[in-house]
């Protein structure tokens, strides 16, 4: 690798602490919920980015959490889904507590090594494993935004893929406009597989993602698809293994873990 | 929680970084001071403890940075990197 190949997309200036409101509430799965928030000042961000949440007690105590955009870019709101950690310190708050009015604070958006925004760049193929959906919806999301035009949907032959694992068919996130976009876009195929409960008579995959499964869902390295997995470092790191053992170049697979609290994106 | 770890990548890192660097550490490269190795900083491997942040080389292992925030300071070790490339803030308006 060439040190002169390192990215020039610079920021301008320091990330800021700043205020949001919460806009809307909607409830995902029975454990989540997507807070739209209204944020003042916000720089707008890029598909799969981040924010650090803070919460600060009346003893002055705080808690950060990073949580990650949910929205596309070109949505009119920040959008965040929360999963409820149980003995977590920050999302049952975010999940239980915090009402339409609250204020929130938070910076961002952070991180510009995990992000989707060339949309007519190679083949791209997402990999997640429970929330780990939320930085790859809003590529999807953008994707959408993106093509909307007829334009861009005449000069658009890029396609992209979605392989889903969740427990349960209830705890996957966003399930009916997933499927709108599979309808509303030929080139968007989604695969979902369900390691606990799949739905009655469901046919598709009920295991752990294996190389196996990768190798059916992907494209063939040779293709040179651009991957993004993110999940519970378990799955990730798995997923990455066997991507790589299958002969995807390292250097397209880009990850994100989360640790099992749950408390990064 | 259990007392291991967090093994995260180096986006988790990205916010408290934020506080030190105006440029974005996960885009720039890092190069490894033990064995040479470059990577993207968002690529590293980071385990999060409650002690602070730790981002390690994924060919040796090696420590390339710790940062910890405490109640008034910042802490950052940068010796395990013996060159870190970022792309410049935006030129200033004159």
């Amino acid at each position: 690798m060439s040190l002169a190949s390192v990215p020039i997309a610079p920021r301008a200036s320091a990330i800021t602490w700043r205020f949001a409101t919460v806009a809307k509430v909607v409830m995902e799965t029975p454990t989540a919920r997507t807070l739209f928030l209204d944020v003042p000042g916000w720089p707008g961000h890029r598909a799969g980015q981040h924010v650090d949440v803070r919460l600060t007690a009346e003893d002055g105590y705080q808690a950060e959490r990073s949580y990650s955009i949910a929205s596309a870019p070109e949505d009119a709101r920040l959008a965040l889904t929360v999963e409820r950690i149980d003995d977590g310190e920050v999302s049952p708050y975010l999940t239980d507590v915090l009402r339409v009015g609250d204020r929130l604070e938070l910076r961002g958006p952070i991180g510009g090594y995990f992000v989707w925004d060339n949309v007519l760049s190679g083949s791209l193929l997402l990999v997640a494993g429970g929330s780990g959906i939320v930085p790859l919806m809003a590529m999807l999301r953008h994707r959408a935004a993106a093509l909307a035009t007829a334009d861009m949907r005449a000069r658009h032959r890029v396609p992209a893929r979605l392989l889903y694992s969740s427990r349960r068919w209830e705890d996957a996130f966003y399930r009916d406009e997933l499927a709108r976009l599979v309808q509303a876009d030929g080139a968007l195929e989604v695969a979902f597989t369900f390691t606990r409960e799949p739905p009655e008579g469901w046919t598709g995959f009920r295991r752990r993602i294996d190389r196996m499964m990768l190798a059916e869902v992907a494209w063939p390295p040779s293709e040179r698809p651009r991957v993004f997995v993110c999940g519970p470092t378990p799955l990730v790191e798995a997923v990455a293994a066997a991507l790589v053992d299958l002969g995807h170049d390292p250097a397209l697979v880009k990850t994100e873990r989360f640790g099992p609290t749950g408390g990064s994106p | 929680m259990n007392g291991e770890a967090l093994r995260l990548d180096g986006n988790a890192a990205a916010g408290i970084l934020s506080e030190v660097f105006v440029p974005d550490l996960t885009t720039a490269h890092a190069t490894c001071a033990n064995c040479g190795t470059i990577r993207a900083m968002g690529a590293l491997p980071v385990y999060a403890h409650g002690m602070g942040t730790v981002m390690r080389c994924p060919a040796c292992d090696a420590v390339i940075l710790r940062v910890a925030r405490t109640r008034t300071r910042l802490w950052l070790d940068l010796t395990g990197a013996r060159l870190v490339v970022m792309a410049a803030a935006a030129p200033a308006v004159a």
